[in-house]
């Protein structure tokens, strides 16, 4: 790998984002010509301007493994999966907003979720910790605009104002960790870096406070324990699609991160090692034994993804390629499914239903097929098979069992019954319980049952043709170790 | 390796597709529904005799093979193929599938998602059977274990549907997943590369480490075989369920689990199965015992059926745990007998209930005189249960006693080797308070006086409910009557154990 002059290639590579840029100037220009009724066509224009920019970049960005843009940018398999991740979820996301009050006719929402989409693009591309650094605030500060968007509603303001204090603060943090790799290494270029910590020019300590520094900003992000706290308020105060889009793509876009700081720059591993094990045990368990107690949807989500960043972080600490490619492949997963997962939220919420678990009382007799989307989502989330969830947890334990870790798979196994249990009691209600009086069937507008569709393809098809997605993965996972 | 017809894979698919399909039409169209689930049954049910019938016993062996690279990388195969042990466990798959059907005709509420959901069941449920390969056996399993949490909590009996379905589908999660970190741990330390179970059988694992492994994948997976002290979720679970899922729980589930502990804990870990065999015995003992003295004290016609069920899997157990030709034949036998009686109970409780509306023993009686096939068919059941010569629980329970007789002899270097007489003679014992609880209730339930409340409520079976029960009665009398339709081919089956064994 060579730092590269430039070359007209390399705008070439960058094309999604460059054309994402563009898209969100035209959704802002749509958003002043359009008329008031003809504005659901901002988020439609979104979402299939998202998945065109995928078909784009899957014929024209191909990478090639190379550091390009004065070697700001990895242009490799690792940074453009997560990509097409992240244009996904942002194109799922404006699908499953078109009819959300509040959100649905704002041309400047979409443009930030737009936004946040290239912030992540460039998180998963970074290969210099300043590049690394303005990506994750552009993410950040679009996720919180994203969090606080529906101003008027108090709980919305109030999600947007944690997310934006615990955000400033763990990435202040952040910044001082890699203010620390760059005074002792001199260098930004986390090759670079990873090269001069291989000397053994640079102190034990400075690696481990600057890895535990930089832990926090990415803890904050991917919200494993300690730095989840503000995750289930941020989820519950939140619209609903911005709680879709942040918990997944923007925790997946950290897990970027980690791959990026953690495997690439800081290869010291040894130092950090056992403090990231002993996080993913805790964050898994935590967040499953907290999810048990809620009763209100969006919380639930919440807490179930904070172990579900537990699982992925399961199969980093093996540091093995197949330990990265499993995170990879979890995380693909966990985007579809719980997109799919906040896809019904949104519906349920819609009909006037609320958001509190009891409210999804007989939702099968109701509205059957949406009531079999949920068990799709929830028994993927639950790690059942043939769905996603189940070849990415069989992934996660096995590069756990692979790198002898037995005692975290066997937490991560005995996690996912306590996430099984939890998953269960919400589908009992959808499909046990008797529905409220007068309840009727749950209006399902084209557009959402278009997205749940796919998303429930998706989880079936990951659940069963596993194998070409993980092999992609692992393709990833080759080309940085 | 022949890839002729892919009959096996065909069989395994049937019933997803079918469910699917089944999803697609409109929930009003109830008739149409029961008719294609009782078309997909039956197609199954004709291709599992097919495949019965086919298989050439001369060879011996794993037959009707397909193989196909799942994931590459990790050496995980779609690897199907039956022997002389999970043929038969495919037919009794397909028979209580299509009377499964027929019982449960009369489900009014959403008959769409039940038979769906009962489909996705079947399916894994031939999926493990069938299975040659560790990943596939595992996917399958779980996907045999999940819809039977929303079968009994959405269509079971309304009083513990919730509680029971909960405590079933933990008990059940937490054997399996034990059961796969011990794969894994197989699969990495083997070093081979391949999930392929054949592959495995030669991986020379060394003593500490099936010492260490074999109760996981063992009671992983025997839990839901109803392994003493791990059964508790087992007649709850039958007790809540719907008829037809009670018949499928107990007549082709929990063979699954004793299957899956005998092909991956005892066939790949053998030298762990032998250091663990003692204390199998003992439990599988006490399930015998303990299984029929709790049968015998229930009042709830379902409980003495559910508990009765823990016995007779007791007796599977220790068949599988003599490690010699005898017992595994005779383990093999009686999961088949067990899983044909045990449906065909559930069916007989499940009628008698549908018209009485209750299982209380003592406050029914004369229900012979309104429904005599079903009547006789519980008899049959009835004496099979107690191994009556003639009928299929004798066949069943002669090797299993025959085995353990002599496993004392062979297994001389163990300390329990003296005391294998007492067991099969605690085994015999259990046989006789099996009789005393069925008659008990044959008596109470069948014959006598019919209470007045139920003068005129009671009205005659179904044709379809008597196709179910005649079909299931049939073959438990003929199978006892001619031993030659099964045994043989399940003798095969236990060679081909055996020669996994090697020298016991």
């Amino acid at each position: 790998m060579s730092i590269a002059n430039f070359h007209p290639n390399d705008l070439l590579a960058i094309l999604p984002e460059l054309a994402l840029v563009v898209l969100a100037g035209v959704i802002m220009t749509m958003d002043i010509v359009l008329a008031e009724n003809r504005k659901r066509l901002l988020g439609l224009t979104t979402a299939v301007g998202s998945f065109v920019i995928i078909a784009a970049a899957v014929i024209f960005s191909q990478p090639n493994g190379e550091l390009i843009w004065g070697g700001m940018i990895s242009n490799d398999m690792v940074a453009f999966i997560f990509r097409l991740v992240f244009i996904f979820a942002g194109g799922i996301t404006a699908l499953l907003s078109v009819d959300v009050k509040g959100v649905a006719h704002k041309g400047d929402y979409y443009a930030i979720i737009l936004g946040a989409v290239v912030g992540m693009c460039f998180m998963a591309l970074a290969a210099d910790i300043i590049m690394l650094y303005l990506a994750v605030e552009t993410t950040g500060i679009a996720g919180y605009v994203l969090a606080g968007y529906v101003h008027r509603s108090s709980r919305s303001a109030e999600a947007g104002l944690k997310y934006f204090l615990f955000g400033a603060a763990t990435s202040a943090v952040m910044l001082y960790g890699l203010s620390l790799v760059y005074g002792f290494t001199g260098e930004t270029n986390l090759t670079a870096i990873a090269s001069v910590l291989a000397s053994g020019k640079v102190g034990i300590s400075v690696i481990l406070a600057s890895a535990i520094l930089i832990l926090v900003g990415v803890g904050f992000k991917i919200a494993i324990v300690p730095f989840h706290f503000w995750a289930p308020d941020v989820y519950e105060g939140a619209p609903t699609p911005v709680t879709g889009f942040i918990s997944t793509a923007a925790k997946t876009a950290g897990f970027a991160v980690l791959i990026r700081v953690f495997i690439t720059g800081l290869t010291a591993s040894e130092y950090w090692l056992p403090i990231l094990v002993a996080l993913a045990a805790l964050t898994m368990t935590i967040g499953n034994l907290l999810a048990l107690a809620q009763k209100n949807i969006k919380r639930l989500l919440a807490y179930s993804s904070i172990a579900h960043a537990g699982y992925a972080l399961v199969a980093f600490v093996a540091l093995s390629e197949l330990g990265v490619a499993a995170t990879v492949f979890y995380l693909m997963v966990y985007v579809i499914t719980n997109l799919a997962a906040f896809g019904v939220v949104i519906l349920v919420s819609r009909s006037g239903a609320g958001e509190e678990i009891a409210g999804y009382a007989g939702m099968s007799r109701r509205s059957p097929y949406l009531a079999l989307a949920m068990l799709v989502a929830f028994l993927s989330l639950a790690g059942m098979p043939p769905l996603a969830g189940f070849f990415g947890k069989f992934y996660v334990f096995a590069a756990a069992m692979k790198a002898g870790l037995v005692w975290l798979a066997l937490v991560g196994v005995l996690n996912a019954i306590i996430g099984l249990y939890y998953y269960l009691v919400v589908l009992k209600v959808v499909y046990v319980s008797p529905p409220q009086e007068g309840a009727l069937a749950i209006e399902v507008p084209r557009a959402y049952s278009f997205a749940l569709v796919i998303l429930s393809v998706g989880i079936v098809l990951l659940g069963t043709a596993a194998s070409p997605w993980f092999e992609w993965a692992l393709s990833a996972a080759q080309g940085i170790f | 390796m022949e890839m002729g017809f892919p009959i096996l894979s065909i069989i395994t698919l049937t019933p997803f597709a079918a469910g699917v399909l089944l999803l697609l039409f409109p929930a009003e169209r109830k008739r149409e529904i029961r008719i294609t689930a009782l078309a997909a049954a039956s197609l199954t049910l004709i291709l599992s005799v097919v495949a019965y019938v086919s298989y050439d016993m001369e060879k011996a062996g794993y037959q009707f093979v397909e193989k196909f690279t799942w994931v590459d990388t990790l050496g995980i195969s779609y690897y199907v193929g039956v022997d002389g042990i999970s043929l038969p466990m495919v037919l009794l798959t397909g028979m209580v599938m299509f009377t499964g059907v027929l019982i449960s005709w009369g489900i009014d509420d959403r008959p769409r998602e039940f038979f769906a959901f009962l489909f996705i069941l079947a399916t894994g449920v031939f999926g493990v059977f069938v299975a040659l390969d560790l990943f596939h056996l595992f996917f399958f399993y779980e996907i045999a274990v999940f819809p039977m949490y929303l079968l009994i909590a959405i269509w079971g009996w309304k009083e513990t549907r919730e509680y029971a379905a909960m405590k079933l589908t933990l008990y059940l999660f937490i054997g399996s997943v034990l059961a796969l970190v011990g794969m894994l741990a197989m699969y990495f330390i083997s070093g081979l590369g391949t999930f392929d179970m054949i592959a495995l059988e030669n991986a020379d694992f060394s003593f500490a480490f099936q010492k260490f492994w074999f109760p996981f994948v063992f009671f992983g997976f025997a839990v839901l075989a109803g392994i003493f002290p791990f059964h508790n979720w087992s007649p709850d679970g039958h007790v809540a369920a719907p008829t037809a899922v009670s018949m499928f729980h107990a007549g082709v589930l929990m063979k699954l689990g004793a299957f899956a502990a005998l092909r991956v804990g005892v066939m790949l870990l053998p030298e762990g199965a032998r250091f663990w065999l003692p204390l199998i015995i003992f439990l599988a003992l006490i399930n015998v015992i303990y299984g029929a003295f709790v049968a015998m004290m229930q009042r709830d016609f379902k409980y003495v059926i559910g508990f009765s069920s823990v016995s007779h899997m007791g007796l599977v157990i220790l068949g599988v745990a003599t490690l010699n030709p005898q017992g595994i034949t005779g383990a093999g036998l009686q999961m088949f007998s067990h899983g044909a009686m045990t449906a065909l109970f559930f069916a007989c409780v499940g009628i008698v209930y549908d018209r009485a509306h209750t299982r209380d023993i003592p406050s029914l009686g004369g229900m012979a005189s309104k429904l005599p096939f079903v009547t006789v068919a519980f008899i049959i059941g009835g004496l099979v249960s107690m191994g009556m010569p003639g009928f299929s629980g004798f066949i069943a329970e002669l090797p299993i006693l025959i085995g353990l007789w002599n496993a004392g002899s062979v297994t001389s270097e163990y300390f329990i080797a003296p005391y294998y007489t007492w067991i099969v003679i605690i085994a015999v014992v259990a046989i006789v308070i099996t009789a005393s609880y069925i008659l008990r209730a044959v008596h109470r339930v069948f014959f006598g006086e019919m209470p007045v409340e139920f003068e005129g409520h009671i009205s005659q079976s179904t044709w379809r409910d008597k196709i179910a029960i005649v079909m299931l009665a049939v073959v438990l009398v003929a199978l006892g009557v001619f031993p030659g339709l099964m045994a043989p081919l399940i003798s095969t089956g236990a060679e081909n154990v055996m020669a996994v064994l090697g020298g016991m």
